[in-house]
């Protein structure tokens, strides 16, 4: 399972970025999760292959990393679309319509859970309290948030980013 | 305020108004005063969450308190010229409820700000949380300065006792007392923890504390390290967090360079360190066992207490956790006095609470009010009712673990103790008010998906039995369900209430107990009628058009987006059952309310 076949995970650039941030906090009491953490902003989500890397870096077996990357919902074992629709499903937001707007969203986009598309250009979740319920419903496209939506700006929205570069 | 400046522009910076560019708008500002010549006259500070994150984005303009909302970036020019170098406030931009009669009134007059009592809040909206300067002026550190410089430890942990603060993360159990065995627990090392993991939906207050006076934390987690002998300290905050992670770290860093933290504070000779540790999204982590096992970096699964974190908590070692809003009250208690405190709020719940206010009200944002406040001057005074003339059905508090109070509760005044009673609780503060279109079958379902979620599995009680009570709940809401499953579904309540490991799953029935107790009648309306009363459950629903009041425009059909309603130009149309996915576009679309559901 390898991106480009050369027998590595990643480019090298990114696997040198990992290593060098795990060789100066691995020392840290409880600081796996934070290497998690910047695994995965370096390769976006984490897959078995950089699991590995970690393993092997930190003496941490491999069995324990996926445990963790299982338990926080923060992690993502499969990779995200170009642009990665989180919609709050806080109280608040749920009260006021953020069911029917996720509901939209998968009808729109052929989506049956939160998966991502067949292009590879759009995932979808639904996200934990954002803390915008003044802006509910609300939801947030990569670091974008869009907020006081209805179900008619569904459409506007993923006509937005359709042909955006990433 | 400097003196040699006119005017104050403050301009909200928190999460609700950030998201809506009150960046541009502070960049906006400071450009067009420039080119202005005014830049000198005219102070422009970004400040934490005003409240009121409705109206955002939010600039208030000192003197005078004028308070323009929904600001945009092409408004500023014209308050620039009009306002600041004119003299002229813009009516048309204020708010409109700061105008009475043709006047213009100060923002805090008004009937949302005017019955609060700011003391966690108090510098959020008022203070740059980037300049230490600015906190230090507002009485920040000086409590600090009092603790280190000449009270003792047990002095300290008496005044926090004496004041009756509770703790503000949802238990509500005594802070002192939480000190108090932290510190009586010998050990070489111990620690502070702050737990900012704010999972409860609909709830942000602690979000807008850091993000709004993150020094004020700082300087509280400090004084708790002196009273119990610690001297290292973690902040827990949630990744989704990132404007409270980024304004707090750099508090921290300018609390060390100025001698506020670190070795030698204040000259005292007590050492404290602090860190920021993330959270990575398990609501379970606020748990304060399960919390420890994150920082640890563990899966954050709860344990069994006792022993209590105050006697092993942290790599096994006394650890003292409270949450955000508890630290933020207690440099104002050492400033003003315990007995300043313990006169506010009510016989066994002193001080105020932050709720968070949102869902089907006109006022969406975060007020403090003194404990003891009727719901019904939340939701109806602070809150502005609720909006689009639609009638109050229920308020809910305490998120997934509490439980929604009908109008005949209105006038419950709001204490640890009182909402405990009536089959809810405070929670961290989280208040959503639901409208007669919301279906109470459907929010407790709605909260048991969450539970289920976010259940870390590790004991039976609540992995299995949150689950067979979401089935429950959604075989009532399918129409499947026959009138003994009400029964059987508040007897296995009881049961995930009464032997799950945490609190997790010892409040996660709440939400189903307390609609039961409030709307069975709605329950029933789902097994017996098979009809859900709000419209909100799916398989219930049956949309037609109603003949006499359909004229035919076509709105709908050209809406639908299965083409489920069939009928030509001026004459009714018609709903293919079969083809119709209930998915209420029409209904909404529809200009003569001529859809039923």
């Amino acid at each position: 399972m390898c991106e480009n076949c050369n027998g590595q995970f990643g480019t090298d650039e990114q696997k040198e970025k990992l290593i060098n941030y795990i060789s100066k906090n691995k020392d840290v009491d409880g600081g796996i999760i934070a290497i998690m953490q910047e695994a995965q902003s370096i390769y976006g989500y984490l897959p078995r292959e950089v699991q590995e890397i970690i393993a092997d870096e930190t003496n941490v077996p491999l069995s324990k990393i996926y445990g963790i990357s299982t338990f926080y919902s923060q992690f993502y074992l499969e990779k995200k679309g170009d642009f990665h629709i989180s919609i709050c499903m806080g109280t608040a937001c749920y009260v006021k319509g953020s069911g029917d707007i996720m509901n939209a969203f998968r009808s729109k986009l052929g989506l049956s859970g939160e998966e991502t598309s067949k292009d590879g250009r759009f995932s979808i979740e639904a996200t934990r309290c954002i803390g915008a319920c003044g802006l509910a419903p609300v939801l947030t496209v990569n670091d974008n948030v869009h907020g006081r939506l209805t179900v008619e700006d569904v459409d506007k929205i993923i006509e937005l980013y359709k042909s955006k570069e990433v | 305020m400097n003196n040699s400046f006119k005017y104050n522009l403050l301009v909200c910076g928190g999460t609700g108004c950030t998201s809506s560019d009150s960046e541009i708008i502070i960049s906006t500002f400071k450009e067009e005063c420039k080119e202005n010549n005014i830049d000198k006259e005219v102070k422009v500070t970004r400040t934490g969450c005003f409240g009121l994150c409705e109206l955002g984005p939010i600039v208030i303009v000192n003197p005078g308190g004028y308070f323009y909302c929904r600001l945009e970036v092409k408004d500023v020019p014209s308050i620039v010229k009009e306002h600041l170098i004119g003299g002229n406030p813009i009516k048309d931009l204020i708010y409109k409820e700061t105008i009475q009669d043709d006047k213009i009134i100060a923002f805090d007059e008004t009937p949302f700000y005017a019955k609060q009592n700011k003391i966690a809040l108090r510098n959020c909206g008022v203070i740059d949380p980037g300049e230490i300067d600015e906190y230090i002026e507002h009485d920040g550190y000086k409590a600090l300065d009092t603790v280190l410089n000449s009270m003792t430890p047990d002095e300290t942990i008496a005044v926090v006792k004496d004041s009756g603060l509770r703790g503000r993360g949802g238990g509500g159990f005594p802070a002192g007392l939480k000190w108090e065995f932290t510190k009586n627990n010998e050990s070489s090392q111990k620690y502070v923890l702050c737990n900012a993991d704010e999972g409860d939906p609909g709830a942000f207050m602690d979000r807008s504390i850091l993000e709004g006076d993150p020094h004020s934390i700082i300087e509280a987690m400090t004084i708790a390290g002196y009273a119990i002998g610690a001297s290292k300290g973690f902040v827990y905050v949630r990744a989704e967090y990132p404007i409270a992670v980024t304004r707090l770290q750099s508090a921290i860093d300018v609390a060390v360079e100025t001698g506020m933290l670190g070795n030698n504070i204040l000259k005292s000779g007590f050492n404290f360190e602090l860190e920021i540790r993330l959270g990575a999204g398990a609501f379970v982590c606020g748990e304060e066992t399960a919390l420890i096992h994150s920082i640890e970096g563990e899966r954050g699964e709860p344990s069994y207490k006792p022993p209590y974190p105050a006697e092993s908590g942290l790599w096994n070692k006394p650890t003292l956790i409270n949450n955000v809003e508890t630290y933020a009250n207690i440099p104002v208690i050492f400033n003003k006095g315990a007995k300043w405190f313990a006169s506010i709020g009510t016989e066994k719940s002193k001080g105020t609470k932050v709720f968070a206010l949102g869902g089907k009200i006109k006022h969406t944002g975060l007020i403090e009010i003194p404990m003891g406040t009727t719901l019904r001057e939340v939701i109806f005074e602070i809150g502005g009712g609720i909006p689009n003339g639609r009638k109050f059905k229920a308020a809910q508090t305490g998120g997934p673990s509490g439980g929604c109070l009908p109008e005949s509760l209105l006038d419950i005044k709001i204490d640890f103790d009182s909402l405990t009673s009536v089959g809810s609780m405070m929670g961290s503060g989280g208040l959503i008010v639901m409208d007669d279109s919301n279906c109470m079958v459907d929010i407790a379902k709605f909260f048991l998906e969450f539970t289920v979620d976010e259940s870390c599995g590790k004991c039976t009680p609540c992995r299995v039995g949150t689950m067979r009570l979401y089935e429950m709940l959604q075989n009532i809401s399918s129409g499947k369900a026959v009138i003994e499953d009400l029964d059987k579904l508040e007897a296995l309540c009881h049961v995930v209430k009464s032997s799950s490991l945490c609190g997790l799953g010892q409040t996660a029935p709440n939400p189903i107990l307390s609609t039961l107790q409030y709307f069975r009648d709605e329950y029933v309306a789902h097994i017996v009628d098979k009809k859900c009363p709000a419209g909100v459950c799916a398989d219930l629903l049956t949309y037609t058009v109603i003949e006499d009041k359909c004229i035919g425009c076509t709105l709908c059909a050209k809406n639908c987006p299965v083409d489920a309603i069939e009928g030509s130009v001026k004459k009714p149309h018609i709903i293919d059952v079969d083809k119709c996915i209930k998915c209420g576009i029409c209904v909404d679309k529809c200009k003569f309310d001529a859809i039923t559901r």
